[in-house]
């Protein structure tokens, strides 16, 4: 085991000895990545891979019922006018449009689709533990089978790590076998990567499911180096317990461009087996109408346009 | 003796100027067959981010008054007119004319292009209506731009064909994508630098030099392309371009090397609308 308890020392002395992260390397390394090319016969595989791994997200203030719903029909089907297109890997949304959504896709043949709720005062954080625990109680209780928990900033950065710690121990219990945790780190606001491989460590020690960068409310959100770094604690953290930790990256990836070099980085980084829906997600809205498109060049070999794609 | 400062030839997309994304270039020739300039041979993907750039800023180019675009246009004219050296050197280098014939061409040129700021604000009220309908209803019609256009520049002249080309589908309220003629690439590029220290926005106007039958099939099968001006693709390959853009129903005209409020009325779209009287 990687704690002997969970108190503020032991935590402390646990994240102290974790190696420290090469900021230039890992830019450059990141970098490197970026200019691999990818032939056609692997895009097409790229481009479905990635919007099997999209966490459809709509977490705005103004989201309305028909809003949500709308995006349920184009996560059960992304391209109406294609049947070959994947459904995307989960539904993400606010806590009090969980029923709606579940409800949708389970009337419209999204049974197998998960919703996902961001739970715990999201995107701040800035709430008691009773108010967050009955947040992601609420959320499980409507529908949600993953949950998305932000963890307490403030608390991280002024060394309180037994608060943090303690937070998600709490949230996964309550998540049980029922749903699937989510830790977001809010990587825009950690500062430096040494912060994000150690924000990492702590909530995989906790009992994160999976670790994820950002609300997408913070600029900036998934940057590449970022996610290499938690990449590679996921890696670490396999080789010293044998647990597999999934990554999701969210904010500011909107190109397919972008979406395939975030799957170059999980190949070359976590290896080929994270390459799947159960370890490797990504939150995004607007990317998805960009890989249908970019899938739509790929099969009629000529340039589509936003006029046919669903306006979001 | 000073050393030559030497240029380079770039595209024009979105308001910067980036070389081809493949890298390429190709060899311009003078008139008299003497090494002039290494312009950029833009690729299908350089098309592509020309469109990315173009529909991104349509909406914008297409809501600003008829008044301001007028004034925008007329500002681009105004500083043409303080690039006038330049236009006439390369007018003369590319055709082999006289100066007093590339003045000529240069004068015609801008001339032209105020004229067709004046046409702004013309369009609707010319081209628009109001008809007469049997009912309580005041019922207009107002031509709208469609949005997208891609210019193939002729090549009857070096710089008053790009003005034919671009200056109309501005005034519509469109946004151009103009592929220089491959003969006469070097006044669309300095006009493009014209444009860039005009009050134009950004995306506005792209122009992308290179050849015209490899780019052709790309314009014409592109979905997010509203229009094409075909006046500088050989006939046979108009053909082509045509049937190819029929998919998403796009506008593809051919024009006489003249100036013509036809030109912009072209690339616009009547929109008509009933308003109830009495209520």
């Amino acid at each position: 085991m990687l704690l002997t308890d969970s108190s503020e020392s032991s935590i402390k002395s646990f994240l102290k000895n974790l190696s420290p992260v090469d900021q230039v390397g890992a830019d450059a390394r990141a970098a490197m990545l970026a200019t691999r090319s990818i032939k056609t016969s692997s895009k097409l595989w790229a481009i479905d891979t990635a919007i099997s791994m999209i966490d459809l997200t709509t977490l705005e203030g103004a989201d309305t019922p028909g809003k949500v719903t709308a995006l349920c029909t184009k996560a059960v089907r992304p391209d109406p006018s294609d049947n070959s297109v994947p459904h995307v890997g989960a539904v993400c949304v606010y806590n009090d449009m969980v029923k709606v959504a579940r409800e949708h896709l389970d009337n419209n043949g999204g049974k197998e689709i998960p919703v996902a709720a961001v739970s715990t005062a999201f995107p701040s954080g800035r709430a008691s533990l009773d108010v967050k625990k009955q947040d992601t109680e609420d959320a499980i209780a409507s529908g949600a089978t993953e949950i998305d928990m932000v963890i307490d900033r403030g608390a991280f950065l002024s060394g309180n790590l037994e608060k943090v710690f303690t937070e998600i121990v709490c949230i996964k219990e309550i998540c049980g076998d029922r749903a699937h945790l989510k830790v977001i780190l809010e990587t825009g606001e950690l500062v430096t990567y040494d912060n994000v491989r150690r924000a990492s460590f702590l909530a995989m020690a906790a009992g994160a499911d999976f670790i994820k960068t950002s609300t997408g409310k913070v600029s900036p959100a998934a940057t590449a180096p970022v996610v290499l770094v938690m990449l590679e604690a996921v890696r670490d953290y396999y080789a010293m317990t044998g647990k597999k930790i999934g990554v999701k990256p969210a904010g500011g990836i909107r190109t397919t461009k972008d979406a395939i070099k975030q799957l170059v980085l999980v190949n070359e980084t976590a290896g080929p087996d994270w390459l799947d829906p159960k370890l490797f997600r990504i939150g995004a809205s607007a990317l998805l109408n960009d890989l249908l498109m970019q899938r739509m060049k790929m099969k009629s070999g000529q340039y589509s346009g936003r006029n046919y794609v669903t306006l979001d | 003796m000073r050393v030559d400062v030497r240029k380079t030839y770039k595209l024009f997309i979105g308001g910067q100027f980036p070389r081809s994304e493949s890298g390429r270039s190709y060899e311009l020739l003078d008139a008299k067959g003497n090494f002039l300039a290494n312009p950029a041979l833009a690729s299908r993907k350089d098309l592509r981010d020309a469109v990315v750039a173009a529909r991104g800023v349509a909406e914008k180019w297409a809501s600003a008054s008829a008044f301001n675009r007028s004034q925008i246009l007329y500002r681009v004219a105004e500083v043409m007119e303080g690039r006038r050296e330049q236009f006439v050197s390369e007018v003369m280098a590319q055709e082999g004319v006289t100066k007093a014939q590339a003045t000529k061409q240069v004068d015609a040129a801008i001339d032209l292009w105020v004229w067709y700021a004046g046409w702004c604000d013309k369009v609707p009220t010319i081209f628009g209506s109001t008809n007469p309908v049997s009912g309580s209803f005041y019922n207009f019609t107002t031509p709208e731009p469609v949005g997208v256009v891609a210019v193939f520049i002729d090549d009857n002249s070096s710089l008053l064909d790009i003005v034919h080309g671009v200056a109309p589908v501005l005034a519509g309220g469109n946004v151009v994508i103009a592929i220089a003629n491959e003969e006469y690439p070097l006044c669309a590029i300095t006009l493009s630098e014209v444009i860039a220290t005009s009050d134009v926005p950004g995306g506005v106007v792209n122009v992308l030099t290179g050849r015209t039958e490899e780019l052709a099939p790309w314009v014409a099968s592109h979905m997010d392309i509203d229009g094409v001006d075909g006046s500088g693709v050989e006939p046979a390959a108009y053909e082509t371009l045509k049937r190819d853009g029929a998919d998403n129903l796009k506008r593809i005209y051919s024009f006489k090397a003249e100036g013509s409020p036809q030109r912009i009325i072209s690339f616009m779209e009547n929109k008509t609308v009933w308003h109830p009287i009495g209520i």
